[in-house]
């Protein structure tokens, strides 16, 4: 059915322009998505759970509401469908984090965002894979089987949030939800060849996103545009009491930001190159996108400056020690008393609760999750504490300084998401401190909690995505949404396109 | 396993003791420190969770506000420094009933620093107790233990975890190590418990029953010997809940580590818990690095700052405070400073309080909380307050004495009724047909009969000489079952001879 | 700089309650060191007049009024347990008193 394969291809926007005229129906096009996820699940994985009737219900409830004209009301992307990566609990549908130690959770509330998109009649679609607790580069750490990079299968998407970054890129779902702790949205964001928002830390309720690093994750969208992700921010952002640590603010014009920004005038536009991600580390493809890329914004009237930020050098080395520490306390509630998995001591040892907890904890958790749990508990030790867990916060606070000196000169900051296009399966499984690498230019932004983008800016010479990444002040993410824009709008100009022109999609065909 | 012990006079002859409490006080707020799941005492287990107390994944704290306005009371009256900037940080260990497997306590920036809380002492001085700290926390679930004996830990084959209790506010104040005290650490301690009980209720912020977990102490001690001044190694009895426990713990400990020093041993750094049934402490885990708590601040919480202008309003609630209470009661009252004293050892200054907003008068509530309702809780090793009798059971006795329905006799029949469970006064009366006797047909004819049955008696008594008259009055009490009134049975008396 | 021996990854295994296999443990120990030598840079920078952040947002709490709300059904309470009984959680045998 050719009509359901380019109803899918469609924006977030075009989708609910299109519900709004009445040309298409929520229930139509959630059944169009689920008709490409059964064709391409077996290829790609993006998902652990398609919660296909809740799905129906929803958008059955929707258009019900819409033929009464009770929506007018509803965000911009009401009715339109959407995919939840499975770190964001649920109500009644599972929740695991990709892991062994949550299979089979069904919670009994609703994230703050859940509430949200269901309030503006956003269907559920279902639940993405990711890494385990969120913890890799490559989401082969989850525990359910890894998900493929759609642009090449025997390749990963990224991580952690792979599973959301390959069902948009794949057409199993216009946009996504992800969480993004230290660039899980914007480096598979670049590796899929989608775009991936971090918004600003406090600016999107973290109330039941399962927390990982809490003074570092955030929930953000991923679509295949820069104005879905826009809109879809508007949808799930906002001040919320249930989370402490919420800005109370209204949310930054993000959607008007990326629409003034397709009109790509950048003069008045400050755009700074960060001295410490350019030059070498790079692979020659992602530099030469990147560069162009920079010209494009230029050319556009923006004006480009350079920036200095020496602390960012120490970015990566203070995230691998205030990330674990917070994992490491964050993650003790999987002890097999509650919810989720218990393991019993095998024969011979103690049947005590603080065996059962140990030999459950061994059992439920991979590899990575364990390796950042040990190394958290010892840089929270007491003889440790101040060299490793305060150096760190002392190192935030250093990074927080240099944003601040460099939003004085810029109005933006760029650099290129990820070092490398997507990778082999297994290329970086062994070495953990390789695969840490993948996050070095995505990390300062969650560090200082400001936010951040990734958007597509061409094929590398090996026929993979590659990602630009835009950074803006705290609170201030419109700043970034118009220059994205711009750069998205040129791009495609270039290209004749949008960059998945080039993305080959089998599955589409198989799609009944 | 008996350990040696020092007669008490000599231990505190040859040492000094030094020692320090921690007490945990939960705040009596409508809802849990982080979340708005309602607490109340008592409920079905596992009936007032929300996700966050329950530890779900994605759950997030909250700070009540009431329970930041009741640290700040607490501060105000402990005379402690309130600080502008607090933090929450995460304490982190395992255990059943600790839903995240980690404490949200506070550690290097409590809310309250620095007081001091001065304690009346029996011989009437004043002792001021240093105080470190006063910060804010949530509680445990509760542990059932199944399959041993007495409910105890020892030989349980499995626990039931109710988390209603978690999440529950607590207030932890910290004293300094408590100098200078000698014999009398183990009075002062008392007193210091049972002021910070009086003041917690004061200020409304607890209920402040020991007996019920509203308060519970971890008691610290060590010696040193005469003239040192280094402190010596400590013992840390955790969780006592009862006054008399705390007590009984200094008194307890200070012989045993006397008697372990004096012969050249060593205390053990270690934690101890106190036993009710043997009145020991018995040693529990050696101390070691294995309590690493990797405090640190809790990511999901940020800064609490408390304004002068929120200490402003607090400071405006404050009601009179538990000495000046007294001391204005004492001069309502007319006690002397001893009956004064007598009410407030005896622990009944709140319940006499309460008797006389009952109805009762001040010597008749102090009487009967100080007589007869004090010798059955001697009796039963209980506190006044977890017998079955309330301040308004006995305004209601004293008011029926008033009004000439009960006799002295029948009164403390029915206060011994209402001891025993029998119900209110009301329904003791009713149950036992306790009646005075009075101008009835009744009384008139058990006169006619006593007068009649001793005719040398009666004669003596028309002839004006009245000392018979307790014969009668006796005779009379025999036959009316001790329901008459003996004044009425002498006025009728007096009117029979001389009519 | 620190570095972890055997001894320290075992340790660690137990404050973080899982029975670490001895594979596991080894493993783990090459791993650490590898990234502890990596990370250890962050102590350069940070001098004493530094101020540490703890959450990168400079806000105060928020604090809640004390107004009860809905509590989760028991059911719904106990529906994800391992093991349940009489309305309460199960632990295995729970030896010696933490708190």
């Amino acid at each position: 059915m050719a009509a359901a394969n380019e109803l899918v291809k469609l924006t977030a926007a075009q989708m609910a322009e299109k519900i709004r005229n009445k040309e298409v129906s929520s229930r139509e096009l959630v059944d169009a998505e689920l008709n490409v996820i059964e064709a391409a699940e077996p290829e790609i994985n993006a998902f652990l759970h398609v919660s296909a009737d809740e799905a129906r219900a929803q958008a059955d409830a929707f258009d019900k509401k819409n033929a009464a004209g009770e929506t007018e009301d509803l965000p911009e992307l009401a009715g339109v469908p959407i995919a939840i990566k499975d770190m964001i609990v649920t109500k009644g549908i599972e929740t695991t984090a990709a892991s062994k130690i949550l299979e089979g959770w069904i919670p009994p509330y609703d994230a703050t965002v859940i509430t949200k998109l269901k309030a503006a009649g956003m269907p559920l679609l279902g639940k993405t894979n990711l890494d385990e607790f969120a913890q890799g580069s490559s989401t082969e750490h989850s525990a359910f089987g890894p998900t493929h990079n759609p642009w090449d299968t025997s390749r990963v998407p990224g991580g952690s949030g792979g599973g959301s970054a390959s069902a948009v890129a794949g057409f199993e779902a216009p946009i996504a939800l992800g969480t993004d702790t230290g660039g899980s949205i914007r480096q598979p964001g670049a590796m899929t060849g989608t775009v991936g928002v971090k918004p600003t830390y406090g600016g999107v309720s973290r109330f039941g996103a399962i927390a990982m690093a809490s003074s570092l994750d955030q929930i953000g969208p991923v679509s295949r545009t820069v104005l879905d992700s826009a809109l879809l921010q508007e949808v799930i952002g906002g001040h919320d009491v249930r989370d402490s640590t919420s800005i109370p603010m209204d949310i930054p014009p993000v959607a008007a930001a990326a629409r003034e920004g397709y009109k790509r005038d950048l003069k008045g536009v400050r755009v700074g190159l960060v001295k410490q991600f350019t030059g070498d580390g790079y692979q020659p493809g992602i530099e030469a996108r990147f560069n162009e890329a920079v010209k494009l914004l230029q050319d556009m009237g923006a004006e480009v400056v350079e920036i200095d930020c020496p602390h960012l050098e120490y970015a990566l080395s203070a995230y691998y020690i205030i990330m674990p520490s917070e994992v490491s306390s964050n993650l003790a509630r999987y002890d097999g008393m509650r919810y989720g998995l218990r393991v019993m001591p095998p024969e011979g040892v103690p049947q005590t609760a603080a065996n059962m907890m140990a030999y459950t904890r061994e059992a439920g958790f991979g590899d990575e999750v364990k390796r950042r749990i040990i190394l958290g508990i010892y840089a929270l030790s007491a003889g440790y504490y101040d060299a490793w867990y305060g150096s760190a916060q002392k190192v935030r606070t250093l990074i927080i300084e240099d944003f601040n000196k460099a939003f004085e000169k810029a109005d933006v900051l760029v650099t290129p998401t990820s070092p490398t296009t997507a990778f082999k399966f297994g290329e970086k499984m062994d070495d953990p401190l390789t695969m840490y690498m993948s996050d070095i230019a995505t990390i300062p932004a969650n560090m200082a909690g400001i936010p951040a983008m990734s958007i597509p800016a061409g094929l590398s010479d090996d026929g993979l995505p590659v990602g630009f990444q835009f950074m803006a002040p705290q609170k201030h993410d419109e700043q970034m949404y118009k220059p994205a824009a711009a750069l998205e709008a040129a791009l495609e100009e270039q290209w004749g396109g949008p960059i998945w022109q080039s993305l080959k999609t089998p599955w589409l065909g198989n799609a009944k | 396993m008996s350990e040696k012990l020092m007669k008490y006079s000599d231990a505190v002859k040859e040492f000094d003791p030094v020692f320090g409490l921690e007490t945990h006080v939960e705040l009596c707020t409508q809802t849990k420190l982080f979340c708005p799941a309602h607490e109340e005492f008592g409920a079905d287990p596992n009936t007032e969770l929300t996700p966050v107390s329950l530890g779900l994944p994605g759950s997030l704290p909250v700070v009540n506000k009431t329970a930041v306005d009741f640290a700040i009371k607490l501060g105000l009256a402990l005379h402690c420094e309130i600080n502008e900037w607090s933090q929450f940080a995460r304490k982190n260990y395992f255990y059943p009933d600790m839903p995240r497997d980690y404490q949200i306590s506070q550690f290097d920036k409590p809310t309250n620093g620095n007081g001091y809380l001065d304690v009346d002492l029996e011989d009437g001085t004043v002792f001021r107790v240093p105080i470190e700290r006063a910060h804010i926390e949530d509680d445990a679930g509760k542990n059932t233990h199944v399959g041993g004996s007495d409910g105890r830990i020892e030989g349980a084959d499995h626990s039931l975890v109710d988390y209603n209790r978690a999440g529950v506010p607590l207030i932890e104040i910290v004293t300094k190590p408590v100098e200078g005290a000698g014999e009398r650490a183990p009075e002062i301690a008392d007193a210091y418990m049972r002021t910070l009980r009086d003041i917690v209720r004061a200020l409304g912020i607890s209920h402040g029953r020991m007996e019920q977990g509203n308060m519970r102490a971890d008691v610290n001690i060590s010696l040193r010997k005469k003239g040192e001044t280094k402190l010596g190694t400590r013992s840390e009895t955790k969780n006592v809940n009862s006054f008399r426990g705390i007590k009984k713990t200094l008194q307890y400990e200070i012989r045993r580590q006397a008697a372990l020093l004096d012969e050249g041993g060593e205390v053990l750094q270690e934690t101890r818990h106190w036993d009710e049934a043997t009145q020991t402490t018995a040693g529990g885990r050696v101390k070691s690095d294995a309590n690493d708590y990797r405090y640190f601040p809790d990511p999901d919480l940020v800064m609490l700052h408390i304004t002068q202008e929120h200490i402003d309003e607090i400071t405006k609630t404050m009601p009179e405070m538990p000495r000046e209470h007294r001391a204005r009661l004492q001069e309502e009252w007319k006690f002397s400073d001893l009956e004064m004293r007598d009410i407030i050892n005896a622990d009944a200054l709140d319940l006499v309080e309460e008797t006389i907003k009952d109805g009762a008068t001040a010597a008749g509530a102090r009487k009967w909380w100080l007589g007869e309702i004090s010798r059955v809780a001697n009796e039963h090793g209980l506190s006044l307050e977890e017998l079955p009798i309330t301040p308004a059971d006995v305004a209601e006795v004293e008011k029926l004495v008033a009004e000439g329905k009960l006799n002295d006799k029948l009164a403390k029949q029915t206060v011994t009724g209402v001891l025993a469970g029998e119900g209110t006064p009301d329904e003791v009366v009713k149950k036992h047909g306790y009646q005075v006797v009075s101008d009835d047909g009744a009384l008139e004819k058990a006169v006619d009969d006593a007068l009649a049955a001793d005719p040398e008696i009666a004669e003596k008594l028309k002839s004006g000489n009245m000392k018979p008259m307790g014969a009668i009055i006796g005779a009379v009490m025999r036959a009316t079952h001790g329901q008459a009134d003996a004044k009425a049975v002498s006025a009728l008396v007096i009117k029979k001879v001389k009519g | 700089m620190p570095t972890f021996t055997r001894e320290t990854v075992e340790h660690l295994g137990h404050l973080a309650q899982i029975a670490l296999t001895d594979e596991e443990a080894t493993r783990l120990q090459g791993e650490l060191n590898v990234i502890a030598d990596s990370i250890n840079k962050v102590q350069e920078v940070a001098s004493d007049d530094v101020q540490p952040t703890a959450n990168p947002i400079p806000l105060e709490a928020y604090l809640r009024p004390d107004v009860p709300q809905k509590p989760l059904d028991r059911e719904e309470a106990l529906a994800s347990a391992p093991a349940t009984e009489n309305g309460m959680f199960v632990a295995p045998q729970i030896l010696g008193g933490e708190e």
